[in-house]
């Protein structure tokens, strides 16, 4: 399937900020179910942006606005070939071994009330991918899918405890269960394609992987219930949100910001099915 | 000076006719001129949690710690071998990981360790270098017999006190430097500031720009790093002071940006860079790990180095030396037991009576169980500590470390010292003859750390195995 996607991040202050910097992981890397036709990130300034590999293979821009300004943006704009993979990621570039994403983060803490839910959710059950498609859905049947009851800093026992939340807390949910059944797992953002409706979100997508052996690094989608399939573009991948988050950023100047975010996701023209 | 009570060993003979030919009520002016020196030069100690005086000297004692050159020599090989296999160590643990591999050290001590940064993994440092400065702690237990004790990666502080204990003895006692050939130490900032440069960041064009980076006055090692500075000729910059614009970093001077290339911090990892590792820390430059995985700038040491000196991954170095390097250790490390093995821990609750107890990613005494001298309650404790958090300590042996003659209240007496000596890597190695000599003040005392009543002595390496001319020549 062919993607599109544009993606538009602007930030606002209230008065004129010194200096901004911020680390954007906002491209994808090619593995098996995803070829990147194009893929274009934009800022502020004219000149390209500064790119590298982080520790877990994600691509990072570095991009900063070193004068007064009051506002800034950030574009990304990109058209990618994915095909359905049943969620099994092949070939991404994954320098760290699965025994890395086995301890818990600030955000997965295995608690007592994760361990005993892990336990529950996959009571009986054998078959390692089983086990994790049964937690997947345990997990979205755990917590409810509500805008506003949860925030970037919640970390998955807050969010058990909740009941609900948006994609993030799926997928800390997810992956500290997984952990707490001896299961490396880890956070993955990215774009998600949700239908021809023109529709824009005010958010990237967020999922996880579990460490399935033989099969190698499995996406499990909570928020869906589903494996990710052609409809995602997998982009960062971290132990938690704060190490695949898509932007992480620091200001000089006291002001306040205010985020404005359009991501769009189109099936790109000439290529409907 | 003694392995034990026994008569002195042959380096200290001039020693001890000094100290038999100089008037007592001399030696105690000269005592109190070095404490007036000291105050002068501003050389103070500020210790962490103790509270008291900031501002308080770190006892020097005037007698010099003494080594010849064929001691020299052996512990230098030693610490040239011990440092290659801990970068070898940290260039592989952030690569390849064939160590994990080979089965050597255990996997999950490495990447469940605290210390492990991911962000490091891949990420290509200037030369192939982590370890710029390595401060190896060493006691001697026999006359061949040296332990590593630790191994300081990260930042290791001290080498000041090395520099200025020699000024100060220069000054107090220029006969003795005149008439004895002991090897200098004062040319280390230079050796330091070659090591830097050496090791340049790829996209640094002509002579590179060092900076030190300092967390700020307030800092226990603040003065290490503003006379470092100094004595190199670079630029001593706070967090604020630097910036980083397009993956590159730049230092606030009145002229303006001016480019870094090479930064030696003294800021720890987990402040260096907010965007990066702890958003709160305002100790930092906010994206110069962009500038480090562009290839922009050398960090010395490298990020992610103290995974090398963990307490635990400790035990692994002779194994480090022989998988890197296929070289039998020069350098012995102190038994270890590690607590995270039931029969190790066991074995250690058995014996707290005779066991010092660290905690592994502790450092400077704090948290530790000295068994010998600890009350009964103390080692009570201490149990609950460890049945509650075995895999976060070790266990060693009290060694017999050798004892040093020491000025104390009732005279001249042994006092047991340690050893620091100051390891520079660039393109190669380089240790400047000495190091800084720790000397536990207390009577039986075996913690010599200057948070825990330690004092300092000049190291002395005399006579010379090359025809470099010792500081006593132009003295």
């Amino acid at each position: 399937m062919r993607l599109n996607i544009r993606h538009r991040t602007v930030y606002r202050y209230d008065r004129p900020i010194a200096y901004a910097i911020q680390t954007l992981r906002l491209t994808p890397s090619p593995h098996d179910g995803l070829h990147i036709l194009s893929w274009r990130l934009r800022g502020e300034t004219r000149r390209p942006l500064t790119a590298s590999t982080d520790g877990f293979g994600n691509v990072v821009h570095c991009h900063t606005v070193n004068h007064p300004h009051d506002s800034s943006a950030v574009f990304v704009e990109g058209e990618v070939e994915t095909q359905d993979t049943a969620g099994v990621v092949r070939n991404a570039p994954d320098p760290l071994p699965p025994l890395y994403f086995l301890q818990p983060t600030p955000l997965t803490g295995v608690t007592p009330r994760i361990d005993a839910f892990a336990q529950e959710a996959v009571g009986g059950i054998s078959a390692p991918l089983d086990r994790l498609h049964q937690l997947m859905g345990a997990v979205r049947d755990a917590v409810d899918w509500q805008l506003g009851r949860t925030a970037v800093h919640t970390d998955a026992d807050e969010a058990l405890a909740e009941g609900a939340g948006v994609c993030q807390d799926h997928a800390h949910l997810f992956i500290a269960a997984c952990r707490a059944l001896g299961t490396p797992a880890r956070y993955v953002s990215g774009y998600l394609w949700t239908g021809n409706h023109n529709e824009e979100f005010e958010a990237n997508h967020a999922w996880s992987e579990a460490f399935v052996p033989g099969l190698g690094w499995v996406g499990f989608d909570p928020a869906n219930r589903v494996c990710p399939n052609e409809y995602y573009v997998r982009c960062a991948v971290g132990p938690d949100y704060r190490g695949a988050a898509p932007v992480r950023g620091l200001v000089r100047g006291e002001a306040v910001e205010e985020m404005e975010v359009q991501v769009r996701v189109t099936q790109a023209a000439g290529a409907q099915q | 000076m003694t392995g034990s009570d026994g008569p002195c060993r042959a380096p200290y003979a001039m020693i001890e006719s000094w100290l038999r030919d100089t008037p007592p009520d001399l030696m105690e002016a000269k005592r109190r001129n070095a404490e007036v020196l000291f105050r002068r030069i501003g050389i103070t100690f500020a210790v962490y949690t103790e509270g008291g005086d900031p501002e308080r000297l770190i006892p020097f004692d005037i007698i010099p710690r003494v080594l010849d050159s064929g001691e020299w020599q052996y512990l230098s090989r030693g610490l040239e071998q011990r440092v290659k296999a801990l970068n070898a160590f940290l260039r592989d643990v952030y690569g390849e990981r064939e160590i994990l591999r080979a089965g050597k050290i255990p996997a999950e001590l490495v990447l469940h360790n605290s210390m492990f940064t991911p962000e490091m993994q891949d990420l290509a440092v200037p030369g192939g270098v982590f370890t710029h400065v390595c401060g190896i702690d060493l006691v001697r237990v026999g006359p061949e017999d040296f332990y590593v004790l630790e191994d300081n990666c990260r930042t290791p502080s001290g080498v000041s006190y090395m520099l200025e204990n020699r000024a100060v003895m220069m000054r107090l006692f220029p006969d003795l430097f005149n008439r004895n050939v002991i090897r200098p130490v004062s040319h280390y900032p230079d050796e330091l500031m070659d090591a830097l440069q050496s090791v340049s960041p790829p996209n640094c064009e002509g002579e590179p720009t060092v900076a030190v980076l300092t967390p700020g006055a307030f800092n226990s090692a603040y003065f290490e790093h503003s006379y470092l500075a100094d004595e190199m000729g670079v630029e001593l910059v706070e967090g604020p002071d630097l910036v980083v614009d397009d993956a590159i970093v730049y230092m606030r001077t009145t002229e303006g940006l001016k480019r870094v290339d090479v930064l030696y911090r003294r800021v720890d990892d987990d402040f260096l860079d907010p965007l990066t590792f702890r958003p709160d820390s305002m100790l930092g430059v906010p994206g110069i790990m962009h500038a480090y995985r562009a290839g922009n700038i050398t960090l010395a040491n490298a990020v992610g180095a103290g995974i090398a000196d963990d307490k635990a991954v400790y035990m692994y170095v002779p194994e480090f030396v022989r998988f890197y390097l296929g070289e039998e250790p020069i350098l012995k490390n102190v038994p270890t037991w590690d607590c995270r093995h039931k029969d190790q821990l066991s074995y250690v609750l058995d014996h707290l009576d005779e066991l010092v107890v660290k905690e592994v990613h502790g450092s400077g005494g704090y948290g530790m169980l000295v068994g010998p001298k600890a009350s009964r309650e103390e080692r009570e404790t201490y149990r609950q500590i460890l049945l509650a958090r075995p895999e976060d300590h070790i266990a060693q042996p009290t060694l017999a470390l050798s004892t040093c003659p020491t000025f104390v209240d009732g005279g001249i007496a042994p006092r047991h010292v340690d050893l620091r000596p100051f390891v520079l890597m660039g393109k190669e190695i380089r240790i400047v003859p000495g190091g800084l000599t720790r000397v536990a003040l207390r009577e039986g005392s075996l913690v010599v750390n200057s948070s825990q009543g330690g004092g300092t002595k000049d190291t002395w390496v005399v006579g010379t195995d090359d025809p470099a001319p010792g500081e006593g020549a132009r003295a």
